[in-house]
């Protein structure tokens, strides 16, 4: 007992040192340093200065003036860039349900025992490794009114032409099958590693009491694979939210407007107008925007996992 | 304006006689005789250029020129568009890192002029040890001047080529319905109707559709009926005159045009009339190089090249031009005047005329027999060029904002296609657009 009470006096000796210890732990901030630099550089600045933008009057060439929230005032009244919201919740909505549902039926074909499913699977993610402005130049000519081929396909099969992007009632779904034909092996990939990690017992015992292929599918397999569906959903939905590439290089967000998303909308502002405060504001506004939809969607995914 | 280059007295003149006969003795080429053009060798210039078929000449051509002067060059090429903000961009810095700047006019003049971002070329044209002796203003078309000159009379770059719109037409599609070229607007309605067949999928006209595209379309009609788009500052754009415009573009568009024309810019304009499906194409004249290529055309050989038909009021044919200047922030402004004085020289726009890749400014060189002897494009189209100079009137207007004029104006037009009405389009499209114009050179 006499030499336990002093080394009980030097443990707690120790464990106050120990708690005392912080003036060690500066010698690891150095090692933090450039990471801070960089972040701070490359995320934290270019945002302080939007935002800094965004209070501010000043075209490119012109005089710069601070007006406070005037340019979100000017968002409010925008009936352009209403539209181009509208626009943006359309084109995202379609750009995820159409992968999604069409990606989810091809990974339920590829994880059956099909004959050739290697190679078919390395054909159907070949559109996924296509660079998007390629994708477009090539697509833009397929949907020509006159020249394309897709309206010579459909007159084959004895329906009249379409105008695909050349038309404001059609840009968008035409532009949504362009996305879709290039993301929905991204979602297929996704869901049939959902597919692999699946345990068999479950489909045992349902096939012991006497489950359909249907009900088995229903009950149990979109359960199982809902966590990874949710995964393709927000990353879906973050990639269509803020395309760029394909509506550009297709339609420059026309005919007229029609296919001009906030996206495009702010870039024209900015870039072509030069109207630099207004598109700061505008960026601001969309990255709420992508901000509370991500949340709302990193949301739903804990709601979906296994374990809940 | 006063300026010495312009009334040489005859004791300069002779000396630039005497050392003209001189060089050519000497083997010198003739053209740039005069100039010391190895006083900056050694010098490096950095040259900004869009990507066109006149960018692709300098840069072809660009080692003779560093042979003359001993200057390296580094040019680089850029998409239209993007050489737009890339070069607004660093201008507004002060610091660009380019010292020449090949610009389009009808679209940037009026913006680089109140940025201040071109130097003024006044002096060295008056400088004979820099400028050779044909380079006088009087040789510029009326309209280079007007796209190179700001309101003080200062050279803000030089004038490099001009783009006239002209009326492309399908001679064959025109005999099988024995139409004749139309020479007024309500001929060219007739005739665009009549060679309509949307059964056998014939179109009898076609025009850029898309928004901001269309907007020159519709300003080049509105030429016709005597106006322009902004006249002394004020939009004109919701006028009887412009009105009638828009009716006469919407008949056109709706009646006599392919489908889907509400997203066409001019490639896909040049597409459907390459492929022999349309009969009718108003746009710029530089597009017709391909037309008469026959790896790219269907059409080749059966082109008529036309002037700008007349409508009620006037006759014009749109104008639009781009020229090429050296950047206020350049640290070798004298060097970099040279680049640009051998873009726009005898040689360079002879060859940028004979391949049909631009139009030169310049009479001297439009005029040389020796010249337009070897043009490659068809007769027709060398007459088309000289109609339309003769009624050359500048298109879009010189203002800040274009693009934003364009766009706003753009869809009002898109929306017409769609079955809206002119007038009140027009008005809608005026009122968004008469603040912006405001704050612009407020």
């Amino acid at each position: 007992m006499t030499t336990a009470a002093p080394t009980m006096t030097r443990l707690a000796q120790d464990a106050k040192a120990k708690k005392g210890k912080s003036r060690l732990k500066p010698s690891y901030w150095p090692f933090v340093v450039p990471a801070l630099v960089i972040v701070g550089a490359v995320i934290i600045f270019p945002w302080a200065f939007t935002l800094w933008m965004s209070a501010n009057e000043w075209h490119l060439g012109g005089d710069q003036r601070f007006v406070g929230f005037a340019n979100f005032a000017r968002i409010a009244g925008d009936q352009r860039f209403w539209e181009s919201m509208v626009h943006t919740v359309v084109y995202t909505v379609l750009s995820v349900v159409a992968p999604l549902v069409l990606g989810t039926i091809a990974a339920l074909v590829f994880d059956s025992k099909l004959p050739m499913r290697g190679l078919l699977r390395g054909i159907f993610v070949m559109p996924m490794m296509a660079t998007p402005v390629a994708i477009a130049l090539v697509w833009t000519m397929m949907f020509h009114p006159q020249l394309g081929v897709l309206n010579y396909l459909l007159s084959l099969v004895g329906i009249g032409p379409q105008e695909w992007i050349f038309n404001q009632n059609t840009v968008i779904p035409s532009l949504v099958l362009v996305e879709t034909w290039q993301w929905t092996p991204l979602v297929m990939l996704i869901v049939l590693g959902g597919l692999a990690a699946m345990p068999r017992d479950p489909f045992e015992s349902a096939e012991i009491d006497g489950a359909n292929g249907w009900q088995k599918f229903r009950y149990i397999t979109l359960p199982m694979i809902l966590p990874f569906m949710m995964v393709a959903v927000i990353i879906r939905s973050i990639d269509a939210l803020k395309s760029f590439d394909i509506i550009f290089a297709m339609t420059q967000g026309g005919p007229g407007t029609a296919s001009e998303t906030i996206n495009i909308y702010l870039y024209n502002v900015a870039f072509a107008y030069y109207d630099i405060g207004y598109g700061s504001a505008l960026a601001v506004v969309f990255f709420i925007v992508i901000i509370t939809m991500s949340l709302a969607l990193l949301y739903l995914r804990q709601r979906t996992k296994w374990n809940s | 304006m006063s300026m010495k280059f312009l009334n040489p007295t005859r004791r300069q003149f002779l000396a630039g006689s005497a050392a003209l006969g001189a060089a050519s003795m000497t083997g010198l080429k003739p053209a740039f005789a005069n100039v010391d053009w190895k006083k900056f060798a050694g010098t490096t210039l950095e040259v900004n250029l869009i990507k066109s078929p006149r960018g692709d000449i300098l840069q072809k051509y660009q080692k003779e020129f560093e042979e003359l002067t001993g200057i390296k060059v580094n040019s680089e090429q850029t998409p239209e568009q993007q050489q737009r903000q890339k070069a607004v961009i660093e201008l507004t810095s002060g610091k660009p890192s380019f010292d020449v700047i090949h610009i389009s006019y009808h679209v940037q003049k009026r913006q680089f002029e109140k940025g201040g971002w071109l130097a003024d070329l006044t002096p060295f044209l008056k400088d004979p040890s820099l400028t050779e002796p044909s380079l006088t203003e009087s040789d510029f078309a009326e309209a280079g001047l007007a796209f190179a000159k700001d309101q003080n009379g200062r050279f803000g770059g030089l004038p490099f080529s001009v783009d006239y719109w002209i009326l492309y037409w399908n001679k064959d599609l025109f005999a099988a319905k024995g139409v004749e070229y139309p020479k007024t607007f309500d001929e060219l309605v007739a005739a665009a109707e009549k060679l309509t067949d949307a059964a056998s999928g014939t179109y009898g006209f076609v025009a850029r559709g898309m928004k901001n595209a269309n907007t020159p379309v519709w300003a080049s009609l509105m030429l016709g009926y005597g106006k322009s788009t902004v006249e002394n500052g004020t939009l004109q754009t919701d006028t009887p005159e412009a009105i009638e415009a828009a009716t006469l573009y919407q008949r056109l568009m709706t009646k006599s045009a392919p489908p889907g024309v509400t997203g066409f810019n001019w490639a896909e304009c040049q597409s459907s009339f390459l492929q022999g499906k349309v009969a009718m194409w108003l746009d710029g004249i530089g597009f017709a190089p391909p037309l008469e290529n026959p790896q790219k055309s269907r059409v080749v050989g059966k082109v008529g090249y036309g002037v700008m038909p007349k409508g009620p009021n006037a006759q014009a044919a749109p104008t639009f031009g781009d020229g090429i200047g050296v950047t206020e922030g350049s640290s070798n402004k004298e060097a970099a005047y040279l680049y640009c004085q051998w873009a726009i020289s005898k040689e360079m726009g002879a060859r940028l005329l004979q391949t049909g890749s631009g139009v030169p400014f310049r009479n001297s060189i439009l005029n040389d027999p020796e010249v337009r002897k070897n043009v490659t494009m068809p007769q027709d189209w060398v007459t088309a060029l000289s109609e339309s100079a003769k009624v050359s009137k500048l298109c879009l207007p010189v203002i800040i904002p274009v693009t934003e004029f364009r766009d706003v104006m753009g869809v009002g037009l898109t929306n017409l296609l769609g079955g809206a009405d002119p007038a009140t389009e027009l008005k809608r499209a005026t009122e968004e657009f008469r603040p912006v114009l405001a704050r612009s050179e407020s």
